[in-house]
């Protein structure tokens, strides 16, 4: 199967890898998939608790170079975002934007799956209670 | 050195320029059916298919008039197993495979399960081999055939076929066997191995694709398959079909030149196999799959845990390998070859398998070694599971989301 030119460029240069505290109270942090699926991801986000706004966001995935440039685009969209807007990032976006084929929609649904888990995690550091996932995949 | 590297030589070869060479007269002038009989370019393509036939045979140790010609080794199973189901119904209708088997193999006998066969499934040890005593374990009065490959495809592990063989004539059970990655690799010969049906093909050993064999013993005992194609009755009545000469020619020569050089050729891949795997396990947390003694010559399997099979083969573009991972199957099952030696899903994922040909040169092996080990260490600095296991947490103890 060929990659699209988006998620080579992702793959090959991949942004913002890396790791945020995640015992901070400003940390978020969603770890899904399994290792038996053959992915998993994990995304953090950096919140300024005042502002709402997301100000640095990490991951780190291991999996197919689809699900590598999932993250990847999941972490440039979420800077700069408040935490509510980055709740309307639809993995359907992300298969547009990298051009993903049909086999490799689930990668996409595992990094908004990722940013769900880690906005959840930030919200109950906060008091917060979770957001239902309603949203029905596949 | 030319890229992309071709190093997947498992799937298929390239055909060896000799081989090609071999073959062109047959498209062009001597195009002959082998069955025209009343004019000479009959007589010659028969005469080339008799020729090849001799150096088909000698490679096996079989006599030329036991070599049926096939479309290739998928077809070769499937005539073997419901040849052999059908021809036998009357002693019985329990097959014995293993669970390692090429889906052609598996499948057939699927597909025979439907029509009344009972199938044993055999499980292979950690290393990939199977145990005689479990062998002998299942068979039963009713037993039919012995199905089990010569060599696997994915992890490259040999059989004690020469054991499994003396088993089978004790009993009195046929004994059928999947050569497809053997023949023309490492001696096989039907007679000291015990073997009464034998698959192979051509396009594994640097020959063309699209032609095959299936080896029928004719002596001690005689073996006879209900044909599964019907028509004008060639190849003993077993296969109908015209011939393919300028295939068959191919086959026969890249056999040829197995034999003579099979010797050199092992040496060599050995040499350059052992010296990419010694390289690629210095890698920490890397491991072979399958067992290393009994094994072809040119295949590694290599697991590199923490890093996803399809993601490493794409920061090795230029090295073409496969990869036991789910994500590049259709399926998004990870191999059941990996799986059924009882490896973790995860290392499953992880594997890379190099089959390496007589082509392959130092330099490209130079070249894999350096390319594979810059591409694990960039995806586990980019893996959190490599980051959990560096910071000693215990994978097993998180709860994943499986989804
Ligand atoms: C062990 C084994 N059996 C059978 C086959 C099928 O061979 P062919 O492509 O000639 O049908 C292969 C090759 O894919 C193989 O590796
Ligand atoms: S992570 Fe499995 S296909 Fe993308």
């Amino acid at each position: 199967m060929a990659y699209s030119e988006k998620v080579i460029d992702h793959y090959n240069n991949p942004r913002n890898v890396g790791t945020l505290d995640k015992a901070s109270h400003k940390v978020g942090t969603g770890l899904v998939g399994a290792p038996e699926c053959g992915d998993v991801m994990r995304l953090q986000i950096e919140v300024n608790p005042e502002t709402g706004i997301i100000e640095d966001a990490k991951f780190k995935t291991f999996g197919c170079g689809s699900a590598i440039a999932s993250s990847s685009l999941a972490t440039e969209w979420l800077k700069g975002k408040s935490v509510d807007d980055a709740l309307t990032i639809d993995n359907m976006d992300i298969v547009e934007e990298l051009a993903l084929p049909p086999v490799k929609i689930h990668c996409s649904v595992l990094a908004e799956d990722a940013i769900k888990a880690a906005i959840n995690d930030y919200r109950a550091k906060q008091g917060l209670a979770p957001i239902e996932d309603t949203k029905k995949h596949y | 050195m030319k890229l992309p590297i071709y190093l997947d030589n498992n799937a298929t070869t390239k055909v060896d320029p000799r081989v090609f060479e071999a073959m062109t007269p047959y498209f062009l002038e001597d195009f002959g059916n082998a069955a025209s009989r009343n004019h000479p370019f009959g007589w010659k393509a028969e005469e080339a298919v008799d020729y090849a036939r001799e150096q088909i045979a000698a490679l096996i140790g079989a006599n030329e008039k036991e070599v049926i010609f096939t479309s290739g080794a998928t077809e070769s199973n499937n005539l073997a197993i419901k040849g052999v189901f059908e021809m036998y119904e009357a002693k019985g209708k329990h097959i014995i495979t293993a669970v390692t088997e090429h889906k052609a193999v598996l499948d057939t006998c699927k597909h025979l399960e439907k029509l009344g066969a009972e199938i044993t499934y055999l499980p292979v040890g950690i290393d990939g081999l199977i145990s005689v005593a479990d062998i002998e374990a299942a068979i039963r009065p009713d037993t039919i055939l012995v199905s089990l490959m010569y060599a696997n495809n994915e992890i490259g592990v040999v059989q004690p076929m020469r054991e499994i063989g003396a088993l089978c004539k004790s009993k009195g059970v046929l004994f059928h066997s999947d050569a497809t990655q053997a023949v023309g690799k490492i001696p096989v010969d039907v007679l000291a191995d015990g073997i009464d049906l034998l698959s192979m093909t051509a396009h594994k050993m640097y020959g063309p694709k699209g032609i095959g064999a299936l080896y029928v013993r004719r002596k001690n005992p005689r073996v006879k398959v209900t044909a599964q194609m019907d028509g004008g009755g060639h190849e003993r009545g077993m296969r109908s079909g015209t011939l393919n000469v300028p295939g068959i020619v191919g086959f026969g020569k890249a056999c040829e030149l197995a034999r003579l050089e099979m010797e050199q050729d092992t040496e060599r891949l050995m040499g350059l196999r052992d010296y990419l795997e010694s390289e690629l396990l210095k890698l920490e947390e890397s491991y072979v799959n399958g067992n290393i003694e009994h094994r072809l010559p040119h295949v590694a399997n290599i697991s590199f845990k923490y890093v996803e099979g399809e993601g490493l083969m794409m920061a090795i573009k230029d090295i073409a390998v496969s990869s036991g991972s789910a994500c590049t199957s259709a399926s998004l099952e990870p191999s059941y070859v990996l799986k059924a030696l009882g490896l973790d899903d995860e290392l499953a994922h992880s594997s890379l398998r190099f089959g390496l040909s007589r082509f392959t040169t130092k330099e490209e092996i130079d070249y894999t070694i350096k390319t594979v080990a810059n591409a694990v260490n960039k995806l586990r600095d980019m893996s959190p599971l490599w980051e959990m296991f560096k910071e000693g947490i215990d994978l097993k103890s998180i709860e994943w989301t499986e989804h």
